[in-house]
């Protein structure tokens, strides 16, 4: 898998959560009844993140879950390889909440999908926002991110790979040619 | 019509005769000649050249299943002879557990002319109690004038010991022996033996014990009577030992074995497979092993098939409900030849001995004699021919066999009787 | 990775990795029995037949419900108003049911081996749900769950089997499925009641209950059969409840704080006392709750397979 560029490096990373953190709370006038889910696996980093962030900026220590949607999956029958599933956590209530969803990458939109309807059957939020850090374009779906960390076109043979101290040992964002399926 | 067998090796155990090369002239179903014959002065006569196959005489199956009368959807007693004659046998003995039971003078009369025309001979084995229920003594008179060679309630044992007590007096009056299903009634009813696979494989068991306390129990009701009894398919490693004890006693008691019983174990159960599901069922390797020290030292006298016909719809069923039982006459020789002669555990006179003399003795039937002037009974072997069993080219009305695909050396490749002869797969009268 | 079979028939020679793959997958399933919508769409679109030939309320609601939970289309076939009343033998009614084109079959029979068969004569993917004395995996599955729930690990623990170990199939699935995940399992029972040559499983057997709670961590108590023709196996139930039945005067007797299973439904003073049922060492309805989210993941692990 042949890396073409380094989209983010370790400042820009970080400077990408400083700015969204500070856009959530511009648009929601505040930090008051917003609840934070990121997405397994990267989403869940991310959203820890800018947690963070917003405690230091505002002081506030938002309620913070994570959401498994592998049940809610589309494309059971055609993988070739049947998913693995992991636990969602998310022990408070969502009803009537206005829920920040955060993933990294925002390409057809399915996954995004299918966590509406998980998060639907959790409960009734007031409202479901969605935070990403890269939006790739070519979405099969209506949806669209409310927050958007950077906008990278790419083509259907290329892959974009983000890489976080956490779980890969670098803070990076990379554009590499997609592996052959 | 005259036939001549060709380069043949006979060998007749009883006569204690054996050559090799020579040629046997039988006409009109009559042995004329046996010696180094010139066919060219001989007119008018049928040749089959042997090239070496052995001529025995006429092999005794004693424990047959021909279901008729009442289950003619799985064998009538037609397609049980044609498998007799296909397997080797010029003879069988069948038993009595029919629809009605062999329990009447009619019943015999009726299964001996349907065989009437038949090249191989049967000789009914009649019920021991009415309707075999094991309550009341059959006919016993009545049904040894009608031809019954010996008498037996098989499907079970004889219920209780007064009953087998008296049934044994009775029919010592005529010689005739009591042949018995040795199996106790309340250890009864599971489906394989008990061991770690009945176990593992959560089958309810049958203890071997079920079938010891019986062969004791009838072992001492013999010796008390002085009456014969016969074992049927024996097969734990203690029955083998309290017959070879009794026979040193000096007690009139045979005993037969199952071409299955001394091939298999209860490993074969582990596929759930029907076609191993039988009573007795399949026992362990100790078991096995006791068995083929039995037949070397000749504490077992006879093998006989227990060849029993099932249709496939009650065989394909849960292991547990299927009926017990599979087809045998048409493997037996394979299976004695591949197992016994050739893995030198039985010399071929032991085996002739086994299949053809002592199953004749223990009924009281004579045994047909390789002579001049003598009526002409042989079974023809093939010693080493390699061959795969199919159940389907079968002449069983049924193929519930294990045996299926499984490759044997050595096979009968024709029968001599009664003026008829079965050879390259086809009935002919000679 | 998935499941090594596409049929879950007993755990016998099952891997390692399967057993770990469900009981981990039954994680998830137990969340989504927390929620409010105790639903997803997984398995929508597949159906599943519950063939019951033996009766067997509890099992039968445990698999529906987990199918249902799944957004699975469950069918019961109830053997006494169906065609198996008529006389149809059993590779007919599979072939009928197949041939309504079902995706998977869940199968309780009093037959051993009746899973297996049912493998050979159709295609849809089989879950045994009991076969005789044979095997009932998704039990031993549930109680592994459960126990690993309770103390964080099976590998190392010391896990006793109590009763008529012998007509159990729940027994034996549980033999093999424990000492696959590391734990030493021994019997304890009247000797009419511990089959011959058991412990050639590699098991070993006890005969005082006392001895069985001193050395062990978890003590499985299996259901006695008060039907006639279990009744045979031992003298009376005065007898076994005073030699065998778990009370709590022998659990304080032990101080030991053993973990109670029983896979149901109980004989209340019989093999095991009110006051251990309710008790708190027990986790018995932990275990009915842990069922439907352990069938679930069984479900969805062979419903899912391509």
């Amino acid at each position: 898998m042949k890396t073409k560029s380094n989209i983010i490096d370790k400042e820009g990373f970080s400077r990408i959560i400083t700015r969204i953190s500070h856009e959530i709370l511009e648009q929601n006038k505040g930090s008051n009844n917003l609840v934070l889910i990121g997405m397994r696996t990267r989403g869940e980093f991310i959203a820890k993140r800018i947690k963070e962030k917003i405690k230091e900026i505002d002081g506030v220590d938002l309620p913070f879950g994570v959401l498994d949607v592998t049940l809610y999956r589309d494309d059971f029958r055609t993988r070739m390889k049947q998913p693995e599933v992991s636990v969602s956590d998310i022990t408070f209530d969502i009803n009537e909440k206005d829920i920040i969803l955060i993933d990294d990458v925002l390409y057809t939109g399915r996954t995004v999908r299918s966590a509406l309807n998980a998060l639907m059957d959790l409960g009734r939020p007031r409202s479901i926002q969605l935070c990403i850090l890269i939006d790739r374009g070519h979405r099969e779906l209506p949806i669209r991110a409310d927050y958007v960390g950077k906008n990278v076109p790419t083509s259907l043979n290329e892959e974009i790979k983000v890489k976080m101290e956490e779980f890969d040992g670098e803070d990076a964002i990379y554009l590499v040619e997609a592996e052959k399926k | 019509m005259k036939i001549l067998l060709k380069d043949a090796a006979v060998n007749s155990p009883a006569q204690n005769f054996k050559e090799d090369h020579i040629d046997i002239l039988i006409e009109n179903g009559i042995i004329t000649e046996i010696g180094k014959l010139n066919e060219k002065d001989i007119e008018h006569v049928k040749k089959f050249e042997l090239n070496g196959k052995l001529v025995v005489p006429g092999f005794f199956d004693m424990h047959v299943h021909l279901r008729e009368p009442g289950r003619e959807d799985k064998e009538t007693v037609v397609s049980g002879c044609n498998c007799a004659a296909s397997g080797g046998f010029t003879g069988i003995a069948c038993m009595p557990n029919t629809d009605p039971a062999i329990d009447s003078a009619e019943v015999i009369s009726f299964i001996k002319k349907q065989a009437a025309n038949h090249l191989v001979e049967v000789y009914p084995v009649a019920a021991a109690t009415l309707g075999r229920k094991g309550e009341v003594l059959s006919p016993m008179a009545e049904l040894f004038e009608a031809g019954a060679v010996g008498f037996s309630d098989d499907g079970s044992a004889i219920k209780t010991a007064s009953i087998l007590k008296r049934a044994m007096e009775y029919s010592k009056m005529y010689d005739l022996p009591i042949i018995e299903h040795c199996e106790d009634d309340s250890l009864a009813g599971g489906a394989m033996n008990e061991s770690i696979n009945s176990t593992i494989l959560g089958l309810p068991p049958i203890p071997s014990l079920a079938e010891d306390l019986i062969v004791m129990r009838d072992i001492l009701v013999a010796e008390y009577t002085g009456a014969k009894i016969h074992i049927a398919h024996i097969s734990t490693k203690k029955s083998v030992e309290m017959v070879r004890e009794a026979k040193v006693k000096g007690i009139r008691v045979t005993a037969e074995v199952t071409p299955h019983h001394f091939t298999l174990t209860d490993d074969a159960v582990k596929t759930y497979d029907t076609n191993v599901k039988m009573n007795p069922p399949l026992r362990t390797k100790e078991d096995v092993d006791a068995i083929i020290k039995g037949l070397k030292d000749g504490t077992l006298d006879c093998i006989a098939s227990d060849h029993a016909p099932h249709t496939i719809e009650e065989k394909e069923v849960e292991f547990e409900y299927a009926p017990n039982g599979i087809i045998g006459l048409e493997t037996q020789i394979g299976l004695a030849l591949t197992e016994l002669y050739h893995k030198k555990i039985l010399t071929i006179e032991q085996l002739i001995e086994k299949l053809s003399v002592n199953p004749r003795k223990i009924l009281n039937i004579p045994v047909p004699q390789i002579k001049k002037a003598e009526s002409a009974n042989l079974t023809i072997l093939d010693l080493n021919i390699v061959w795969t069993v199919d159940k389907f080219n079968s002449f069983s009305k049924s193929i519930n066999t294990p045996f299926d695909k499984k490759l044997l050396t050595g096979k009968s490749v024709g029968v001599i009787n009664k003026q008829q002869m079965f050879f390259d797969g086809k009935f002919q009268n000679i | 990775m998935p499941l090594s079979s596409r049929h879950l028939l007993g755990l016998q020679g099952v891997p390692r990795e399967d057993i770990q793959l469900i009981l981990d997958t039954a994680l998830t399933f137990r969340e989504v029995l927390e929620r409010p919508i105790k639903k997803v769409p997984t398995l929508q679109g597949k159906t599943v037949v519950n063939l019951f030939y033996e009766n067997s309320t509890r099992t039968r609601i445990s698999f529906e419900l987990a199918e249902k939970r799944l957004s699975a289309d469950s069918i019961n076939f109830s053997v006494s108003t169906s065609s198996v009343s008529k006389g149809e033998t059993l590779k007919d009614t599979i072939k009928n049911i197949e041939a309504m084109k079902v995706d998977m079959v869940v199968v309780r029979h009093a037959a051993a081996g009746t899973p297996l068969f049912l493998t050979k004569v159709c295609d849809s993917n089989i879950i045994n749900a009991g076969d005789g004395i044979h095997e009932h995996p998704t039990q031993a599955l549930l109680d592994m769950y459960s126990i690993r729930e309770k103390l964080g690990r099976l590998d190392g623990l010391k896990v006793c089997i109590v009763g008529d170990i012998a007509h159990s199939r729940v027994a034996l699935s549980n033999i093999y499925g424990l000492k696959t995940m590391g734990a030493k399992v021994s019997l304890c029972g009247p000797s009419t009641m511990i089959p011959r040559f058991i412990e050639d499983l590699g098991v070993d057997v006890i005969t005082n209950i006392d001895e069985a709670i001193h050395e062990n961590d978890v003590l499985n108590i299996l259901r006695i059969q008060l039907e006639r023709k279990a009744r045979e196996y031992f003298p009376s139930i005065r007898e076994y409840s005073k030699y065998f039945g778990i009370t709590r005067d022998r659990l304080e007797k032990s101080g030991k704080d053993i973990v109670i299973l029983h896979p149901g439904p109980i004989n209340r003073g019989v093999e095991i006392s009110s006051d251990v049922a309710d008790g708190q060492q027990q986790i018995i309805l932990n275990q009915v709750t842990n069922g439907v989210a352990v069938r679930m993941a069984v479900l969805y692990l062979l419903g899912t397979l391509n």
